[in-house]
């Protein structure tokens, strides 16, 4: 389930909780939780750079995708 | 007539010709006109005509100077050149020999970008309020350029570079020629209606501004401002500005730039993946810094450190309330009753032996008194008591002459009978 994350979505994540732990008020319980739950998701987007191929590219023909051959 | 006073046609060309060729004015000129009949000769030669509404010249400019154009002249295109007049004795013609050539600024071409600039402009299209924003990261964008030129290469290979977690969908768009803007609109409302990506790059490599024309299309910028995905435009170089370009809501250089407007640089966002990283773990260990603080000055409390003076807190009032219990309590009351009782028992003991004693002091007075007022007292000075049935008599009016009367003396009784009375007036 966490893997289905898209990078946008992960990130904005981190970003959100980057900002309730930086206001300070947040449980110590709920902090250490959000914490964890931060570096997981900082891990996941580094994966989804680091494990990303070659960009996909397709071509548009007659309305139909298909392949372009890329040198 | 003598055959020598006849010019030859050849030196009467030559004389025309060395009069053209050191006129100070046909030396050196500037000419604008509009092409016509142009040719480029195998050997890289232009031939051509520059005429105005009403006149021509014959033009010709030679291969060492023709390669440096920069673009093609084409019939009814507004040109600048600069070369000198001379006359090609062959021909017999006077024409320009075109050193430099450019096209005319304020052509046809510039004219009707102006035109069609300031009208749209004028309907709000270029207006920054409808622009759209430019996804973050987008899943998916779409190329609109030809899929062979030099354009789509670049837009593939940064956006690979910088975030291949994009997809590229590449529509295959005619961008030079008659059929380009229609190919360009058509492809802009397929894009849109087909929703595959989340931005468009509509554009080319460079070219002349005839290549690049299709940009400076209406129906090409109003497509531009009526589609709902994003657009960042990029037409020609950076010194290349389009129609397009002011429509777009994103305008991009060269093909280059606009793949990396539309999307992140993977090496920024693990630098702010960091960032957000370091951000977390000084916060969380501020935060815990924060409570252990919390935690020891509660634990530094006097509750804590001395639980005694707790104690004596409450001791203190517990003594307090004792006391006052106490002053509360029934048998001080009852005690202090028994006192009362008890006064009140000696305060009336003493009032009974007061009053006791005043009344046998009255009894000794009495007995006195009474003893003087004896009438045996008064009997021994001589006076007599008299009494009729044990009633003693003290007026004439209680007697009858005839009763019998106890006389009663100091030492005695005497009978008597009344034998007169007599009222003393």
């Amino acid at each position: 389930m966490e893997e289905a994350k898209t990078f946008e979505q992960s990130l904005e994540e981190l970003e959100a909780i980057v900002k309730a732990l930086e206001s300070g008020d947040i449980d110590l319980d709920q902090a250490v939780k959000k914490y964890q739950k931060g570096m997981e998701l900082s891990k996941h987007c580094h994966m989804l750079l680091k494990d990303a191929e070659d960009v996909i590219v397709k071509m548009m023909k007659d309305e139909e995708l298909v392949d372009l051959e890329s040198e | 007539m003598s055959e020598e006073k006849y010019l030859s046609v050849t030196a009467l060309t030559k004389y025309i010709k060395y009069k053209f060729d050191h006129d100070d004015h046909l030396k050196h000129v500037l000419l604008k006109g509009e092409v016509s009949n142009f040719k480029r000769h195998s050997r890289g030669h232009f031939y051509l005509t520059l005429k105005d509404d009403h006149a021509q010249i014959s033009a010709i400019m030679f291969a060492g100077n023709a390669r440096k154009v920069k673009f093609t002249p084409e019939d009814g295109m507004s040109i600048l050149v600069e070369g000198y007049i001379s006359v090609f004795e062959a021909s017999g013609q006077y024409q320009i020999y075109i050193n430099k050539m450019s096209e005319d600024g304020l052509g046809n071409l510039h004219v009707a970008f102006e035109q069609l600039k300031k009208k749209l402009s004028s309907e709000g299209l270029f207006e920054e309020a409808h622009k759209k924003p430019i996804p973050r990261f987008p899943n998916a964008i779409g190329v609109l350029t030809s899929p062979t030129g030099a354009a789509v290469r670049d837009i593939i290979h940064i956006v690979n570079r910088r975030f291949p977690l994009t997809k590229i969908i590449v529509y295959p768009t005619l961008v030079q020629g008659e059929y380009a803007k229609d190919d360009v609109v058509n492809n802009i409302e397929l894009a849109n209606k087909q929703k595959l990506v989340d931005v468009l790059i509509v554009g080319r490599g460079g070219g002349s501004i005839e290549d690049l024309w299709a940009f400076n299309e209406e129906v090409v910028a109003r497509a531009i401002y009526a589609s709902d995905l994003p657009i960042i435009s990029s037409v020609g170089h950076e010194t290349d500005f389009t129609i397009s370009d002011f429509v777009a809501d994103l305008r991009a250089p060269t093909p280059s730039g606009a793949a990396e407007l539309a999307v992140p640089s993977q090496g920024d966002l693990l630098q702010y993946i960091g960032r957000l990283k370091a951000g977390a773990t000084n916060s969380v260990s501020r935060l815990k810094t924060e409570k252990e603080r919390a935690l020891s000055r509660q634990l530094s409390s006097y509750v804590f450190t001395n639980p005694k003076r707790l104690i004596e807190g409450k001791s203190q009032r517990f003594d307090y309330l004792l006391d006052k219990l106490q002053l509360l309590s029934p048998k001080k009351r009852l005690d202090q009753s028994k006192i009362d009782l008890e006064k009140t028992q000696k305060a009336m003991q003493e009032y009974y032996i007061r009053l006791l004693k005043t009344k046998e002091y009255r009894y000794q007075v009495l007995l006195k008194e009474l003893a003087g007022a004896s009438p045996l007292n008064i009997m021994q000075k001589g006076y007599s008591m008299v009494k009729k049935e044990k009633k003693i008599i003290k007026s004439v009016e209680d007697l009858m002459v005839g009763d019998t009367l106890d006389v009663v003396m100091k030492d005695g009784h005497v009978e008597a009978i009344v034998k007169a009375k007599r009222k003393d007036e």
